[in-house]
């Protein structure tokens, strides 16, 4: 099983799930655990939904949707 | 349907993620509207050369990243990297993971994150270098893997890995700096470690 600053080191590889199989149920296995790391874990995770949610809500502006779908055109395409 | 309405729809439906990521990498309204118009032209254009069960999300995200990379000269040949000051490892969670109750104007540690506005975030992610706001874009708002990344911007994984690596430990010291200049937190804090 992996220590502490093993397992900081992958949280990173962890919350992006780049991690094999193997290794995510290890350093599961760390955090249940682990109440320090498990914290480290939470607290960025949570990071992650903040970021992913707050950059995203931006609205469409007043027409832009009309014009793209003007892309989608004969005109467009022999231009 | 046609194969060409049913593609219309398809894309469509991606057209406000497209939108978002194009306002975050442009900074500017305006750019990201003919951004996003680019793309959609563009991806009609090639439409035929789009293979269907394919991912036709991140196909339309390549198209807008090499579009961008492009036509806004972004800095892309090797060895005009800006480079960025190096934060501490776990930067943001050693000052308000672990903080003391009393030393936050908000009253939950869980809501601490939640405190931060749109704007906030908006910003911490525009004000990040180029080479760097794009990989975390990618990654952080629009969930792609570090090898859809690598095959959007043409470099290595390990590029990747390091850019995200350093543009969010960046993100996260202006996250900082944003709470305190807010007064979220009400003394600068001289902390060590990740808590007692």
């Amino acid at each position: 099983m992996p220590n502490c600053q093993e397992t900081l080191k992958e949280l990173e590889l962890f919350l992006d799930s780049e991690l094999p199989n193997a290794r995510i149920e290890e350093i599961m296995a760390h955090l249940t655990g682990c109440t320090d790391c498990q914290g480290a874990y939470e607290f960025h995770a949570e990071l992650r939904t903040i970021v992913r949610t707050k950059a995203k809500r931006d609205h469409l502006p007043e027409g832009f949707t009309d014009r793209l779908l003007a892309c989608f055109g004969p005109e467009s395409e022999s231009e | 349907m046609s194969a060409q309405e049913q593609f219309t729809t398809d894309a469509m439906q991606y057209a406000p993620q497209l939108f978002s990521t194009a306002l975050r990498m442009t900074r500017s309204r305006s750019d990201a509207e003919d951004l996003v118009q680019e793309t959609y032209i563009k991806g009609w254009r090639s439409f035929h050369t789009f293979q269907e069960g394919t991912n036709l999300r991140a196909w339309l995200f390549r198209i807008m990243t090499n579009t961008y990379i492009n036509k806004y000269n972004a800095q892309k040949r090797k060895g005009t990297e800006v480079e960025l000051d190096d934060v501490e490892e776990l930067f943001l969670y050693k000052r308000l993971g672990s903080i003391d109750q009393s030393q936050l104007s908000s009253s939950a540690e869980d809501q601490m994150l939640e405190l931060f506005t749109d704007d906030e975030v908006k910003s911490a992610l525009e004000e990040l270098p180029e080479d760097f706001r794009i990989p975390v874009l990618l990654s952080d708002v629009d969930g792609f893997s570090y090898k859809e990344i690598s095959e959007m911007l043409e470099i290595p994984i390990g590029t990747v890995m390091s850019r995200l690596h350093r543009g969010r430990k960046a993100m996260q010291k202006m996250l900082y700096e944003y709470a305190r200049e807010r007064g979220l937190i009400v003394e600068p804090l001289t902390v060590e470690g990740t808590g007692e």
